[in-house]
Order: structure tokens, then sequence, then C-alpha cells
């Protein structure tokens, strides 16, 4: 494998040592508030404009680990940097600009939409809130329309709500309200599961199109591995809160170092079937 | 009943299902033949008529708003069709038994695990006391005590340590895949014959996903159950299933052996849908589309329902229905196109 090319090297996103407890209930009276450990020690760096996969079975720390990226959740210990600026321990004014540079697109394109909501209102949504962008009405809608355009939907869906839509073209308004601030960062957490396969192909290319046109940086959530494995440069194995493994993808799935990535790749579902 | 008799055969079978915006014709001319010890996978997309399949043979659909127009479906010889409630209860729990997809929801929260599966053996033991070893004459006790312990031995079965204490836990104490355990060892407490499995594993992890199939293969294998597994996961088709259907619009558009279906797909539709999988050697942003949608079966077109999104379609395959072209012993396909390949 060919190394990548050194512009990419300046790391978008850092995690050092990053912790997150969460107390749990006491068991007696007068006893320690037990804790869990959601996220051990993780140490990451995603570089700009790489898709970078984070793998993990359920309980893992996957969605703990995209909280905190969010600055949704304050961490117990450690530092994320985001372009060498600390993000762990903003305030309001900081967190909402945060939000602007990063957004995220839902596993369940069903849950994640409001029902009551247009799909123009939803996409506008964030562009309500970010006051600074200064957008009244008129300019709003004329995002959301060039929005809903690359995203492969039409100007005919403006007024339209969730319900009338199937699942894949759902995920791609919630790919669209995820866009609507010029966002540099995606979280992508597991945007195919909820989908049929022939759907999944037509948002993971939609996807990979969109990251070309506006140079986005991904972080990939999912446990399917050959997705991970199409659409991810780097991939790490998160288990029970520790950084198990983290690799280029090839490498990761050719010589993965460490038993449980091994346990993990054994049990992939066959994608190709010979006669 | 000798090996090779089908267990379960379904012939033409069409449901039409009430809506808003007419009768949609939503399964059209199913035809499926399940042998004993076949384990069968069902596959395609969402909305093709799988686990309406799946609840036909069990007879969950209500009618109305279902309505069947025509067909039969043949378990053991008897047309499940022609059957009342009664007879249909007797088979349920004993000689079909069902899985469904979500461990979370098709548990009671207030209920202890042991108890919710003593209940289908107690549900069973009313109609063959003689599974559990029981005489006609047997008291209350002792027909709720062989339930009890059949209960906790297939616990056991499926891989649930201590299974006699654990019996007493409710189902949040228990992880998505325990419970998902849990609901196999319920709908196989009867050893029935034939066990539906609809979409068992959607809901699990790859590593516990891998884990219960396993779980399922080895259980099918030492009690000679035939099992249909519905899935849109063409991937867990292949880790278990001996035989798959793939489904369109209400319709098996092609079937037969996995390896053969899998490996030299016939039916556009079956081609499009492995294409669409993400694999080795396909770049980034080029995975294969399947334009379109599944069409809407109120007012579904005219002859194959695939032929409006597919590449190859011509003017003939919008005419009638294709009839299925056999390739193989096993392998049946249903295109006017291949119809000509094979004629040429």
């Amino acid at each position: 494998m060919t190394p990548p090319p050194l512009v990419h090297d300046m790391p978008m996103v850092e995690l050092r040592a990053v912790t997150r407890r969460y107390a749990l209930a006491k068991e007696s009276l007068f006893g320690r508030r037990p804790s869990l450990t959601a996220l051990d020690q993780v140490n990451l760096s995603i570089r700009q404009k790489q898709t970078f996969g984070l793998v993990g079975e359920s309980g893992s720390g996957k969605s703990t680990l995209t909280r905190c990226l969010l600055a949704l959740e304050p961490i117990d210990d450690g530092q994320i940097l985001y372009q060498g600026q600390d993000i762990a321990h903003l305030d309001a004014q900081g967190r909402l600009r945060h939000s602007a540079r990063m957004q995220i697109v839902f596993q369940d394109p069903y849950a994640s939409l409001n029902p009551r909501m247009t799909l123009h209102d939803i996409v506008a949504e964030g562009m309500v809130i970010h006051t600074n962008l200064g957008l009244d009405a008129r300019a709003r809608t004329a995002r959301v329309t060039e929005l809903l355009d690359q995203v492969g939907l039409g100007r005919t869906h403006l007024y339209r709500y969730p319900h009338e839509l199937s699942g894949g073209q759902r995920q791609r308004i919630g790919i669209a309200r995820a866009l609507a601030l010029n966002p540099e960062f995606l979280i992508l957490d597991e945007p195919t599961s909820a989908l049929d396969v022939s759907v999944q192909a037509q948002v993971l290319n939609l996807l990979h199109e969109l990251q070309q046109t506006f140079g986005l940086t991904y972080l990939f959530v999912s446990h399917d591995l050959a997705v991970i494995r199409h659409m991810c440069d780097e991939v790490a194995v998160l288990r029970q809160g520790k950084l198990v493994e983290t690799a280029p993808t090839e490498q990761l799935f050719d010589a993965p170092q460490s038993e449980y990535t091994r346990l993990l790749i054994d049990a992939m579902p066959a994608t190709e079937f010979s006669a | 009943m000798s090996d090779t008799s089908p267990l379960l055969e379904i012939r033409d079978l069409h449901l039409g299902m009430r809506s808003y915006e007419g009768e949609a014709h939503v399964l059209n001319g199913v035809n499926l033949t399940i042998r004993r010890g076949e384990i069968w996978g069902l596959a395609g997309e969402t909305g093709c008529g799988k686990s309406l399949t799946g609840m036909s043979i069990s007879r969950l659909i209500t009618t109305p708003p279902g309505r069947y127009m025509g067909g039969e479906i043949r378990f053991q010889g008897r047309d499940l069709l022609a059957l009342g409630e009664p007879e249909m209860r007797k088979l349920r729990g004993r000689h079909i038994g069902m899985i469904f997809q979500d461990p979370s929801t098709n548990l009671n929260p207030v209920l202890r695990i042991g108890d919710q599966v003593t209940d289908v053996a107690l549900q069973v033991a009313s109609h063959s006391p003689e599974l559990f070893g029981l005489g006609l004459g047997a008291s209350r006790s002792q027909v709720r005590a062989a339930a009890r312990s059949k209960a906790i031995e297939m616990l056991e079965r499926v891989g649930i340590d201590n299974a006699a204490q654990r019996a007493r836990d409710f189902p949040h104490q228990f992880s998505g895949g325990m419970r998902q355990r849990v609901l196999i060892a319920m709908a196989l407490v009867g050893e029935p014959e034939l066990l539906i499995a609809d979409e068992p594993t959607t809901a699990l992890d790859v590593t516990l996903q891998a884990q219960i199939l396993q779980l399922l293969r080895d259980l099918v294998a030492s009690s000679n159950t035939s099992v249909l597994l519905i899935t849109h996961n063409l991937g867990v088709v292949a880790q278990i299933c001996s035989h798959v259907a793939v489904m369109y619009a209400g319709h098996i558009v092609e079937s037969g052996r996995t390896a053969e279906v899998l490996g030299s797909p016939a039916h556009p539709y079956s081609q499009a849908l492995l294409a669409a999988l993400p694999k080795a050697g396909v770049a980034r942003g080029q995975l294969a589309n399947l334009p379109g949608r599944v069409p809407s079966l109120v007012h579904a077109p005219p002859g194959c329902r695939f032929a409006p999104r597919c590449s190859r379609a011509v003017v003939q395959c919008s005419a009638q229905l294709p009839a299925s072209a056999q390739l193989s012993d096993s392998h049946q396909a249903a295109c006017i196109r291949l119809d000509a390949e094979v004629a040429a």
C-alpha cells in the first residue's frame, strides 16, 4: 500500500487518553457509587478528508465516543482536539460554533426525522438556530432547495412530510440536514443499517460523491464490516470502551493484530459467492 | 412419512390486502416446497412479501383486511387454508414454531423467563402429552412439573448457563442475544417439524449473529427440523441455508440450492441484489445501483413486476407473468429472457 499523501497528515480530530465514566446506582445506602467506564483511555487521530471507520459491538462505547466528539457529553479525563483546539470544555457559545463544523447522520431514518415537520423545516432548522449565518427565510429556502438537489431529491419534496418518503429518501434528508451548515466533519452513525442492500448502495455512493465534492472528513460508525471495508481508509476497533486495534483498512482486514478483530472478521457474513 | 415427501408445499398462493387505495395484490402466485431437514432462506427487499408468506403459513394474517384469493398451503398433506382457528392452534408451537425479529418486544417484561417458556410447554402438553412422556391421565401438577423441566431443558440446549436459576430472571436481566436464545427455546419446545424464523438476527451484532445462526443450524441438524429463514441479508443465507428463494413484489423470482442461486444467479433481480453488496474490488462510489423501488401493489405493473426496474427488459416482459424456467434439478428462475436463452 502506498502511504497516504502528506497534505492529509494534519489531524483533524485527535483524542488523547479520553475517558468517560457513567455513574451507576448505589448498591447499598452507604456504599460507594460504582461506575461504568464507557471510554477507557482512548487515543485516536483522524486526518483531514479521510474516512475513519469505528467498529464495535453494542455496548462497546461507539455512541459515547460520537457524543463526546459532538460535545454533547463531557469527558472525565483526557483531551479532544479539533484542529488543535480543545472541544471537550466549551461553553454554550463554543458548542454552538462547534456544531456548525461537525454534524451527524443518524442510524434510523424513521426515528430521526420529526414526523410533524415538513422536509423543508427539518433541513432548515439548523440555519434557524445558527442566527449568526444571517439567513432570512428566503435564503434558507434557497439553500434547502440546493441541498435537496445535492442529495438527489427534487424541489417537489420541499413541503412533504417524512411519512411520504421511503427509507432511502429519508436518509437523504438526514444527510441534507447534516450538510446544511457546511460542516467539515460528518459523523455517520450506522447510516445504512436500516436500509435494504440496493438502497444502501445508493446511499454509500452518494456519501462518497459528497465527500469528493465538499472535501468532507467522515467518521463512519458501523458494525457491518463489509461496509466499513468498502468505505474507510483507516479503521479502529473498540471493545468495552478500550481501543483494541487501529490500522489502515487493508492491513486490518488482511492481517488483524488482535484476537478480537480476527473474531469479528470471521463472523462477517460473506458478500461474494462462488458457484 | 418418507424423508423426501415435501413437508410444506405452497402452490400458487395469492393474497390481497385491503388498503386505503384499494386492494393490494401482495402475494402473487407464490410457489415454494420445503422438505424435511432443509433450511430455506427467503430473501428480498423490504415490502416484497417475505413476512406475509411466513405469516400465511402460520395463518397469522387476519382476514379481513387480508383475503386469500387462491392457492393452497399444504403442510404434511393438509391444506392449512382450509383449517379453522382451533386446528391451527394445535399446529402452532407444536408442529410449526415461530421466531420473530425483535427479541426485546417479544417477551413479556413482567413475567419471568422460565414461566414464559413453561407456558408454551403447557400449551404443547395440552395437545400432545406424549411428547413429555405423560400418559393421558396425568394430573395437573405432573403436567406442570413436566412442562417446567422441559422448559429448563430447552433453555439449557440453547446455551443459557445455569438455566434453572436464570429461569427466575425477568427479560430485562437478559442481553439481546440471550433473549433471542429464549425465543428460540420457546419456538423449539414443541419439537416442531417446521420453524419459521423472521429476521432472527437482524437486531444483533455480527458476532452474536454468527453464534445464533450456528445454534439454529445445530438444533436443526439434531432434530431434523426444517426452517424457513426470512432475511434481507444474503450473507446470512450463505452462512446457514441449504436453499434460497428470492422474492420480489409478492412473487418468487428465483429459487434453488444456495450455492447455485448465489453462485450463478439467473434472474436479473437476484443479480442486481448481489451486485449491490459492497465487496473487494469495487471502487468506492461505484457500487452497482438498482434504480427505482418496489412498485405499488395496488396498481401493480402487468406481467413481470420487476420489468420497470430491469435493465434487460423487453416489450414482452409486460405482457404476462413469466413462467419459471428449470435451470437444474433444484434451480428455477422466472424470467422470459431466460426462457429464450435456454431455448436458443
